[in-house]
Order: structure tokens, then sequence, then C-alpha cells
């Protein structure tokens, strides 16, 4: 049995170590689209902020891992899949024929459509190659105009400070993290950033950039302009679909996915940022770009691959950031439900909060900011649709206690 | 037979002899906070609840690390959090569904039980035997539900 | 080097929190907690300060063992001077409070001055703040599940002279009146989270584990410390000490209660006919605790008391011997649900139980003489009248009606009502559980104690009753005032140490030494150990002295003098109190007149 895989980040390296194991005669393929061993986005802030070298991004330590699996590592990026002739063709030339093939090509930044994006100086901080090059520019006193405050906008910025630029962050719309983090959870991020020296302005995005003198003019839309050596635009991603064009594989936002994570092509597989799967709360269909995804996704494929039927029960959005050291997660249908409660505590001076939200009696959703702690009961709570019974109105009395929730009503233990 | 931690709630008496012998073997401190075992007080039950990683077969925490910091102690069957690997990012601890895997804000790591080598420090300190380090095949989540239905109160009514 | 050696200062009315080093000399004559504090409070304290003053000072502190994994290893306590007494107070709690203070990195918190406003501190590892909150914000930050904190309750608002400290829900710094200090300062709540690593450090780590470790083995092999104490409390003395006839009954006109059976520690474990569940759920412990003797009860949701309140139906802190005895045989109520939800009260509005219920007791004397009438309580109040004792503990708690006249005490409720000496009290503070005349010991411990009536301060109980260390007769009093002083110092050292009494039940010198030896810096043998007890003790006299005692406060109320035990094997006892305090005056080193002599204090060094 061929297997082919196309990228290595966290979804390939999971799925193709779960098809060594379940099937030990298989001949495994890894596509890896960079010139660099397989490595983890995640870990790109942990570099800047130089707590890592590269070596440190690797998604697998053991430099014998591949060999060791008989994983087969090939440099090439795909270019286009031929689902008839079980084959896919490389940009650089050559096919690769497969029995089952899984694309997990994740994701890649979001372009901006405004004049002057091709500029010298204009960045993202998606691989490792752009890491590499911020490392090379960002300097004390470098200016640097970011777009966007989302989750990895946020990430990041700690490895910028670390190395004593100027920031200065435009947010398009009113909040940092809008997608992960409820108003008062993003206004608590936003001024702990600004406590620490973030220049933050919201309601603000440019309309063009252009290069004068040697350093860059970021044109806002109302007219002013703002001075940069370095322009970061980090607004959002969007899955690797583009070389599926012509495969006859369904897409919709990415590749459509049934419960055993096959797409619409026979022996075709989807897993990671690239798959549009299921919530497992709203049942409808989404894109769900985070770690723990792209690695359950590439497991429970890869297990499928191999001959062994497991479905995909579906996943939900929760992350985990920490922005300049401020700790904050989100969990599921943090925006709450029509008609459900929610609860919540907040102590503004102490940068704390918590914020749940109920569907009858199941947890659907939460926001924290500075509270941490035993924070996987969530997710338990949330996937496991636990009923929480009597703790449903203890939580809505003291939100904190998520874990006494969760081993009472999920274990039975109280 | 691969070992595991036995926690039984309906001897524990909430002493937190465990947590500070866990803090004691991994930080050289008594201080509970940072223990990777934690006993759980519901007061209105009067119950204490101890509870730490069961080493589960998912190993959702292993999985979701994006730099291999946790890898499988092949003698005891813990999952094992290398530290100087470890980049801070606590992806897993949002991951382990159990809540068990934590981040100390001080070491800018994360933490998790480790069954300390094969020599449990918290079921050698435990006064009542609520804790013990048993022969069984109970690690996991199913397991682990087996053993909440051991004991004898029905949580979401009481 | 178990000391974290950082003392946190706090100004109420300035509203400032200062860090100091703790003062390492004072470390090596008191060793910690109480003796450490003590020495502090009197060296900064003006001896004739009214008790509720803003000039009255109070310390929160811990000991060398605090946090430590020496069993027991949890305990802090509260040194002021004493509304109740005029004398030094000094309560002593476990729960999980001053081991996380010290984890916080702190040995001892002082609080100086009264605030304008109510006020709570909030200590998270070395930052330390006031915080002005109202009553709901306060209480949300309760509920986080990562504080741990000491609050007063109503009672300590209203201005009870006996107010407890409680922390961790239901352990308490109960006796003195502590909590009126508190109060009186308008500080509410002292809220810790100690995560810190580096807070101290052992002196000899491996010889700690050694010696911890086999002080845990005498623990569980002792009977009353690895058997009783888990399994009925201290309530497993409810019927031995009636059987003895040293139960004080009805304001101490009896020595031995009938009802005693249905109130005790086998009462709490069997199953009540109207709900078929025992009142005890379970037995818990306090921080770093192997013998683990709180009482966790549930009550039976359709007893009178709180048939309409759903708050009361979950477990809480049930009644210890002395809770049980105090609200129970003291004024003759049998009904150990009624007990356990006046207890429920006392933990939740922060008040001793033994104080409240010895005053009702009085108050009962008072009513059945004719001295108190319906109308002057609003409601009947005969001996043994369960309902309206638990009125009481109502009104108590609010300071509402009859409520505010117990809240006061039993000295100042008898003066008040013309019979001085019917109150059960020294020093103003009321008896526990053991009657003066059924044991002639612990009659002169009362008579002695620096804090007033106590069994806290040297427990000749255990001579007298449990035969420890060595059997003595109740009746004798051969050989009792050495006992007795004996005890007293080996409990200062004890409550100096960061570890509960009742390890004493197990525990003799030998075993506590070593523990402390390898945890604190400096030489600590057992000589210099009951030195420091001796220290501390003849410290606290010093203060007494200077607030205006005298030794004539060293006595027993006539009653207990003159009035015969009326039943039971110590029957037509009274209290011989005359023939052993001169002696032991003079084993204390002290004058005729109770005053240490010159040569005692410099021998001391106080
Ligand atoms: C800075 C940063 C921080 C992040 N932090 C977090 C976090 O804290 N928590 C979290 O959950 N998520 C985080 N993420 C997101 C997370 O990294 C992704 O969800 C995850 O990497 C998805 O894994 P994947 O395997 O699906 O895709 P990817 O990791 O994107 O890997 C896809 C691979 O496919 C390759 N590829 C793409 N197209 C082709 C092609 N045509 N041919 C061959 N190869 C191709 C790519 O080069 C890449 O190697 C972060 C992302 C970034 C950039
Ligand atoms: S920390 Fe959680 S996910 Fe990891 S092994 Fe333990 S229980 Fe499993
Ligand atoms: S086994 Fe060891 S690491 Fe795990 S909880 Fe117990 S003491 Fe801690
Ligand atoms: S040591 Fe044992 S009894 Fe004590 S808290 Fe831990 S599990 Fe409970």
């Amino acid at each position: 049995m061929r297997h082919v895989i196309i990228g290595s980040g966290p979804a390939g390296v999971v799925a193709a170590a779960t098809l060594r194991k379940a099937d030990p005669a298989a001949d495994i393929t890894l596509v890896c689209g960079e010139a660099e061993p397989p490595y983890s986005r995640m870990a790109i802030p942990y570099l800047l902020k130089g707590e890592i070298g590269e070596a440190g991004t690797h998604l697998r330590k053991d430099e014998d891992h591949y060999r060791r699996l008989r994983i087969g590592l090939v440099r090439a990026r795909a270019r286009a899949v031929d689902t008839a002739a079980r084959r896919v063709a490389l940009v650089a030339g050559g096919d690769l024929y497969y029995d089952r093939l899984l694309i997990a090509t994740g994701s890649r930044p979001s372009h901006e459509t405004i004049p002057g994006m091709d500029l010298p100086g204009v960045h993202s901080c998606w691989t490792l190659a752009d890491a590499r090059a911020l490392l090379a520019k960002a300097r004390p006193g470098t200016r640097i105009v970011q777009m966007g405050a989302g989750f990895v906008g946020c990430i990041i910025m700690e490895g910028l400070l670390s190395r004593g630029v100027d920031l200065t962050i435009l947010v398009r719309s009113g909040y940092m993290v809008r997608r992960m983090m409820n108003p008062t959870a993003s206004g608590l991020i936003r001024r702990w950033c600004e406590a620490k020296g973030v220049k933050i302005l919201t309601h603000t995005q440019p309309k063009e950039l252009r290069s004068e003198g040697g350093a860059l003019q970021v044109v806002l839309a109302d007219g002013a302009s703002l001075p940069a050596d370095l322009y970061l635009s980090v607004v959002g991603v969007d899955p690797n679909l583009d070389f599926l064009q012509g495969s006859g594989i369904a897409v919709g936002q990415g590749i459509l996915v049934d419960p055993s994570l096959q797409s619409s092509a026979p022996g075709v597989y989807a897993a990671g940022d690239v798959a549009e799967s299921v919530d497992c709360l709203t049942g409808k269909r989404q894109l769900n770009a985070i770690q723990p995804n792209a690695v359950e996704q590439g497991r429970i494929a890869a297990l499928n691959m191999a001959g062994r039927p497991v479905h995909f029960k579906g996943s939900f959005v929760f992350n985990v950031l920490t922005t300049l050291g401020l700790v904050s997660s989100s969990f599921g249908t943090w925006q709450g439900t029509p008609g459900g409660d929610s609860a919540e505590v907040l102590d503004e001076a102490r940068y704390r909060y918590v914020n749940l939200q109920f569907d009858g009696d199941r947890l659907i959703g939460a926001n924290c900011v500075g509270f941490a702690d035993h924070v996987g009961a969530f997710r338990g709570l949330i996937e496991g649709r636990v009923r929480l019974g009597v703790w449903k109105q203890r939580l809505m009395e003291d939100p904190t206690r998520v874990m006494q929730a969760y081993l009472a009503a999920a274990h039975s233990v109280a | 037979m691969q070992k595991s931690l036995h926690l039984d709630p309906n001897k524990c008496t909430g002493c937190l002899q465990c947590e500070m012998a866990c803090a004691w073997e991994n930080h050289r401190s008594f201080t509970v906070a940072k223990s990777r075992i934690k006993v759980f007080t519901f007061h209105h039950e009067g119950r204490f609840v101890p509870y730490t990683c069961t080493q589960c077969d998912e190993a959702w925490c292993m999985m979701a690390c994006p730099v291999d910091a946790i890898r499988l102690d092949p003698v005891t069957g813990a999952k094992i959090v290398l530290e100087p690997t470890c980049v801070g990012c606590k992806v897993c601890t949002i991951a382990c569904p159990f809540g068990t895997i934590n981040y100390v804000a001080q070491t800018g790591k994360v933490q998790k039980c480790d069954l300390c080598g094969g020599q449990p420090a918290c079921a050698k300190a435990c006064p009542t035997g609520a804790i013990t380090y048993v022969d069984a095949d109970w690690t996991g989540l199913g397991k682990m539900r087996q053993w909440a239905g051991k004991t004898d109160t029905n949580p979401a009514t009481v | 080097m178990a000391w974290t050696k950082n003392v946190l200062r706090v100004n109420l009315e300035a509203g400032t929190c200062t860090t100091e080093p703790l003062n390492m000399a004072w470390a090596q004559d008191y060793l910690g907690q109480r003796g450490l504090a003590t020495k502090y409070f009197v060296s900064e304290v003006d001896p004739q300060v009214d008790p509720l003053s803003p000039k009255n000072k109070l310390i929160f502190v811990t000991g060398p063992l605090t946090g430590t994994m020496a069993a027991t290893g949890g305990r802090y306590s509260v040194i002021t001077k004493g509304p109740l007494t005029g004398a030094i107070a000094c309560s002593n709690s476990g729960g999980y409070f001053g081991a996380e203070l010290k984890f916080a990195g702190w040995d001892m918190v002082i609080f100086e001055g009264a605030s304008p406003k109510p006020v709570y501190l909030l200590i998270i590892d070395d930052q330390a703040e006031l915080v002005w909150e109202t009553e709901a914000a306060l209480q949300k930050h309760h509920q986080d599940p990562q504080l741990r904190v000491a609050a007063i309750g109503r009672a300590g608002e209203q201005g009870v002279l006996y107010a407890a400290i409680v922390n961790d829900l239901h352990r308490a710094a109960g006796r003195s009146g502590v909590g009126a200090v508190m109060g009186s300062k308008n500080l509410k709540a002292v809220a810790v989270r100690g995560t810190r690593t580096d807070a101290y450090h052992l002196a000899d780590p491996e010889a700690f584990f050694k010696a911890s470790e086999a002080g845990k083995q005498v623990l569980a092999a002792h009977g009353v410390t690895g058997q009783g104490l888990p399994t009925y409390g201290t309530q497993v003395l409810m019927n031995v000490i009636n059987e003895l006839g040293a139960l004080p009954t009805r304001n101490h006109r009896d020595v031995q209660f009938e009802g005693a059976m249905a109130i005790g520690g086998e009462a709490m474990h069997e199953k009540r006919p109207t709900d078929g569940k025992a009142n005890l759920v379970t037995n818990g412990a306090c921080f770093g605790c192997t013998i683990a003797c709180g009482r966790i009860s549930r009550m039976d949701p359709g007893h009178f008391s709180v048939k309409d309140k759903p708050q009361y139906h979950g477990a809480s802190g049930g009644v210890e011997y002395e809770a049980a005895w105090a609200l129970g045989a003291a004024n003759g109520v049998s009904d150990l649900e009624a007990l356990t939800y006046a207890n429920f009260l006392c933990n939740e509005d922060g008040f001793d139980p033994i104080s409240f219920g010895a005053t009702v007791g009085a108050a009962m004397e008072l009513y059945d003489l004719g001295l108190l009438t319906k109308e002057q309580v609003g409601f009947e109040l005969p001996f043994g009248a369960t309902e309206a004792m638990v009125k009481l503990a109502e009104l108590t708690a609010r300071g509402e009606g009859f409520g505010k006249e117990i809240g006061l005490g039993s000295r100042r409720l008898c003066a008040k009502y013309g019979r001085p000496d019917l109150s059960m009290t020294v020093k103003g503070q009321e008896f526990p559980a053991y009657d003066g005349r059924g044991l002639q010991g612990m009659g002169l411990a009362y008579a002695t104690s620096n804090r007033g009536a106590c069994h806290l301060r040297g427990y000749m109980v255990s001579p007298e009753v449990l035969g420890i260390p060595v059997k003595m007769e109740p009746q004798a009093t051969e050989g009792k005032p050495a006992m007795l002083k004996a005890f007293q110092d080996l409990t200062a050292v004890v409550d100096s140490a960061g570890i509960c009494l009742f390890t004493t039940f197990a525990w003799g010198l030998s075993d506590i030494q070593p523990q402390i030896q390898a945890a604190c810096e400096g030489d600590w043998s057992e000589e210099r150990l009951l030195l420091v007890g001796e220290r501390i003790w003849n410290l606290e006299r010093q203060f007494n002295l200077a607030a205006g005692l005298t030794g004539k406060d060293d006595n027993l109320p006539p009653r207990l003098m003159k009035e015969p035990a009326k039943t039971g094997p110590q029957k037509g006892a009274v209290s011989k109190l005359d023939l052993m305090l001169p002696e032991y005056y003079q084993v204390r080193g002290w004058t005729p007149q109770g005053v240490p002599t010159p040569e005692t204090k410099a021998r001391l060094g106080v």
C-alpha cells in the first residue's frame, strides 16, 4: 500500500507515524513543501523570543525519527492531484503515485489587497523563512507596524518586543483577538499590552504602503501616515487549496471531508487546517485551524487510510494564548447561544477573568484571562457535552470552580 | 504489568501530604501550589478527591505538543515532560480533557505527573491508603470511569 | 531556616503594607508562632491598651513547622489583647490558611491601627495590599478556589466579645475574642495565595524526613491519634468525661449530663430515624495532618432549625467535643441536630461555641432563678430549651435582641443581672468542657491559664483521664502543680512550632524535638525547648500583670470552690485550688503573689 502525505506540518507528521504503527509494511511518503525538516509553526514565537533555536521548532527531536519509521521525506511542492490516476504532480516536475493520499497542506497567511504589499520590508509571520527574515531585521529601535491583532498577531508580540523594537499595532475592528475573545477579555488584553508599551490603534486600517527614503510609509484610511521599517501583515489565514483546482475534490472553505476524513474523492483524505469538517458543538461545517485539531485529524485520517475505520467526532475551537506574558484562553461557543445562561467573574486590577456560557445545563464555551489552572477541564466538559446538574448553579455562582464541576459531573467523584 | 496510581476519594481526608510530597519531589519545596496531584475539596458533599494524570492511552497532551517535549516513559508508561524542550506554549494544557497538565509560571514550562519514575512519592506519603500504586490495567479514560463508578455518591444530584 | 524571615506589617490607619526582616535573635529565644508573636506583641503594645481600640495590635503568625510535611504542620495563631479578659489572647487554628501564608513567604502579619472603612488584606506571594470592597465583592474573592481565607463573620462585625476568626470555612482561631479585635479594626478578612518555592528552606532535609516520618508512625500506632480521634474526633471524650463525673452540666450545677449519649461521638455515627443517615459524613484533616480528627457533618434536612434553609443542608464542619458540650450539656440541650446547626452558625458567623454555649447556660440559670424574664429575653429560656438555644445562636450572630447581651459573655451578663458568682469563667473567659471539681489538675490549669479558662494551655485531662504520660488520680493534688507546669511549657513549645497540640497524645518532646532541630537552624535540644516554653509562659504572665491582672485573678468561681459535685465518681468534690496554687507559684519561681521573681526573670531572660 502506497501512502502519500502532502504537507509535513503536525497533521502530516502525526499521520505518517500513525500509519507506520497501523500498517508496518506500507510505503509512506511525506511531501515537505518547505526547505526545512518538518517543523511546527507554533514554535515560531519562541524562536523569535530567542528561547529556542531553529532545531527547537522541529516536530520530532529524534533526528532518526523518519528513517527509523521508514517514512520517505520528499522536498517538493504539489502542483496538482489527478484522482483518477491516483497521482500527485509536483511543481519541480515528476509525479508521486498513491493508493491513499492525505492532504495536510495547512494554511497560509491571508493576503491584504492594498497597493504596496510587494514592497521590500513587507513581511508575514507564518513560516520559518518568515521568522528568519524578521530576526534579521528586527533590531532595537526598528519601527514595526503590525496589521492585525488576531491570535498569531498577539502571540508573536513578545518575541518582537524582546528584540527592542518600536511596535505599533493596527486593528481593523474595535477589538483585539476578536475571533477568540469577548469584548471584556479583549479589553483586558489590550490594556495589558498598552501597559507594556505597545501602541494599539483600533478601527484603523491602511489603504496603501509606500516606499520613501528607504523606509515604508503606512498610509491609513484617514490619510495619516505612519513611518515604518517593517510592515508585518498578520490578518488571518486561508487554507492551501489552490493546487486542487481541477482535481474534482469538493471544497468549501476547505476540503470537505466525511466522518472518516475522506474527501469526495475515494482514497483521498484531508486533515488539519486545510480540512473542513464539523463543529461537534454546533454540527456546522467549519475550518478549525488549531494544532490539537491537526494532530487529532492526522491520527484519525491515518487510521482510516490504513483500513481501520475510526470516526472523527468533530472538533471545536479552543485556544490558549500568551500575550506579553498574559495567558488567556478561549473555548467553543464563547459568544454564547440564544437563551443560554452565562456567568463571569472579573478582577480587572489583577487581569483575571472567567466567563462561562451554557446551553441548558451544559457548558458550551468559555473565555479566561489570567486563569490557567486545570483549563483542560473546559475541553472535557464542553467536548464531552457533560450534563452539569447541580453544578450548573454552582458554576453560575462561582465560575472558577470548573475543575470541581468537571470531576463531579464527568467522573461522579463527588 | 505496568502499574498505575489508584486514587480512592473514599479514603482521602484532605491532608495534602501527597501534594507536599509531590512538590518536594519536583521542586524541593512543600508549596502545594506546585504539586502535580491535586486534592479537590467538595465542601457541600464533605468529600476530598485526589486527582492527577491517569497516563491515558490517548495521551492528548503528548500528541498536541508541537515540539516533541512530551514523551512516553517505556518503563512506567508515564507521559513525561522534557522541561528543556518544552517551550511553554500551553497547548497541551487545553488539549488534555482531564485538566491534569498545567503551566507553571515560574519555570515557564508545563508539568504533569510522571509517576516519579516508578516510585510515586504521593503514594508513599499518603497516610490513609487513598493513593496506591498498583498492578492494574485501568489507565485511560474508560478505566477512569470505572474508578469513578466505584465511588458511592451520584454527582449531579447531590 | 524553616522561617521565611519576613514580617508583613500592615497599618490599617494609613492603609500601608511594609516588609521587615524577622528578628532572628527573638526567633532563637521564642521559636515561632505563639512565642515569637507574643514577644513582638509585648514589645510593641502598651499592656493597658483597650483591647478594642486602634492601639491594640493583632498578629497572625505561623511556626517553623507550618507548611512542612511534619504531621499536623499547618497551624497558625492569632495574638492580641483579648476583649473578654483584658489578658493576652492567643488563639490557634488549623485548616490550610497557615501553610498558605508560609508559602507566600510570611512568618507573621502584624496589624496596627484601625481602618476607616471595611477592608481586607490580599496577599499573593510577596505582594500584599489592602483592598476596599463591598461585602459582595469580597465574597466573590473568597470563592476563588486558589485563595485561602481567614475572615470574621457577622459576630465579629457586631462586636460579639468572643467572636472568632474562621479560616477555610470551618477551622477557627476560636477563643478569646480575637475576631472581635479584628472587627474593631474594620478588617474583614485576610486572603492569601502562596506559590513560592523559595519561601523558606529546611536546615537538614534528610534528617527532617527521617524525623517527620518517625513521628507519623508514632501517631498512626497510638490508640488516640491513630484510631480514637479519626473515628470519633474529640467527641471520643463525651461519654468518657460524663462517666467520670466531670462533665459540667447546666452552668456547672451538675457534673453529669443525662443527654451525653445523645450528643457524643458515637451518636454522630448513628443513623437518624428521620432520614436514615448519620450526622457524620466523614472525618477531615487540616493541612498536613495524618490524624484527621475533623468532623464533617450533614444535618437532617427535616430538622426544625433548617427545614426551610437549604443552604444548611450540605455538609460542613460538625461539632467537636468542646462545642457539643457547650451547646449541649452546658445548657441541658441534647438534640445533636440543633447543636450541629448552632455550630454551623458559629462557623459561618464567626463566634466561639464554647463561650456562646456557656453564656447561654448562665442565662438559663438566671432565668431559672427569676433574675431574667421572658420579657427581657423575648422567649422562655429554661434549661434544656433546644429552640431557645438555636434562636439565641441566630440572634447573637446578628447582634439582635437578647443576642446582644449573650454576645458580651457570661461575666458581663451575670454581673448585669446581679449574680457575678454565676459566671462560670476565669478572668472573664468561659470554661470549656471539664469540671474543675472532678479533675483537680484541670481546675488549676483553668485558674492559671494566661488567656482565661482554657483547656489548651495545660491539658491535665491527659494524665488525669487518659494516663498520658502517667496516670494521676482525678482528685489527687499531689504533683499536679509540677505536672501542670511541664504541660504548660510543653504546650507553649508545641503552639510555637506550627504543629497541633493533639499530637501530644502520642508525641513526647523527644518526638517533636528532632523535627524542629532538622527544620530550624540553631541548637534545639529538649532542654532548650522547654526553656523556650517556660520563657513564653512567663512573658505572657508579665504582660497580664502589667495589664492589671494579679494573682487574685488566678481563681475559680465560688461554685467550684464550694458546691460539691452532686453525682458520679467525683461526688462531693470541690476544687482544691487553694492547696495547689501556692505550690504552683513556687514551682514556677514566682512570689506567693504570683509574680515572677527577679531570679526567674533573669534565668529566662524576660
Ligand atoms: C506563529 C504561529 C503560532 C501559532 N500558535 C498556535 C497555538 O498556540 N495553538 C494552536 O493550536 N495553533 C497555533 N498555530 C496554528 C498551528 O500552527 C496550525 O493550526 C497547525 O500548524 C496546522 O497544522 P497542519 O499540519 O494542518 O498545517 P501546517 O502546519 O500549516 O503544515 C502544512 C505543511 O504543508 C506544506 N504545504 C503547503 N502547501 C503545500 C503544497 N502544495 N505542497 C507540499 N507541501 C505543502 C507547508 O509547507 C507545511 O509544511 C500557530 C500558527 C502560527 C503561524
Ligand atoms: S496529562 Fe492528560 S492527556 Fe496527558 S497523559 Fe495525562 S490524562 Fe492523558
Ligand atoms: S506520581 Fe510523582 S509526579 Fe505524579 S503526582 Fe505523584 S508525586 Fe507527583
Ligand atoms: S495524602 Fe492521601 S489522605 Fe492526604 S490528601 Fe492526599 S490522598 Fe488524601
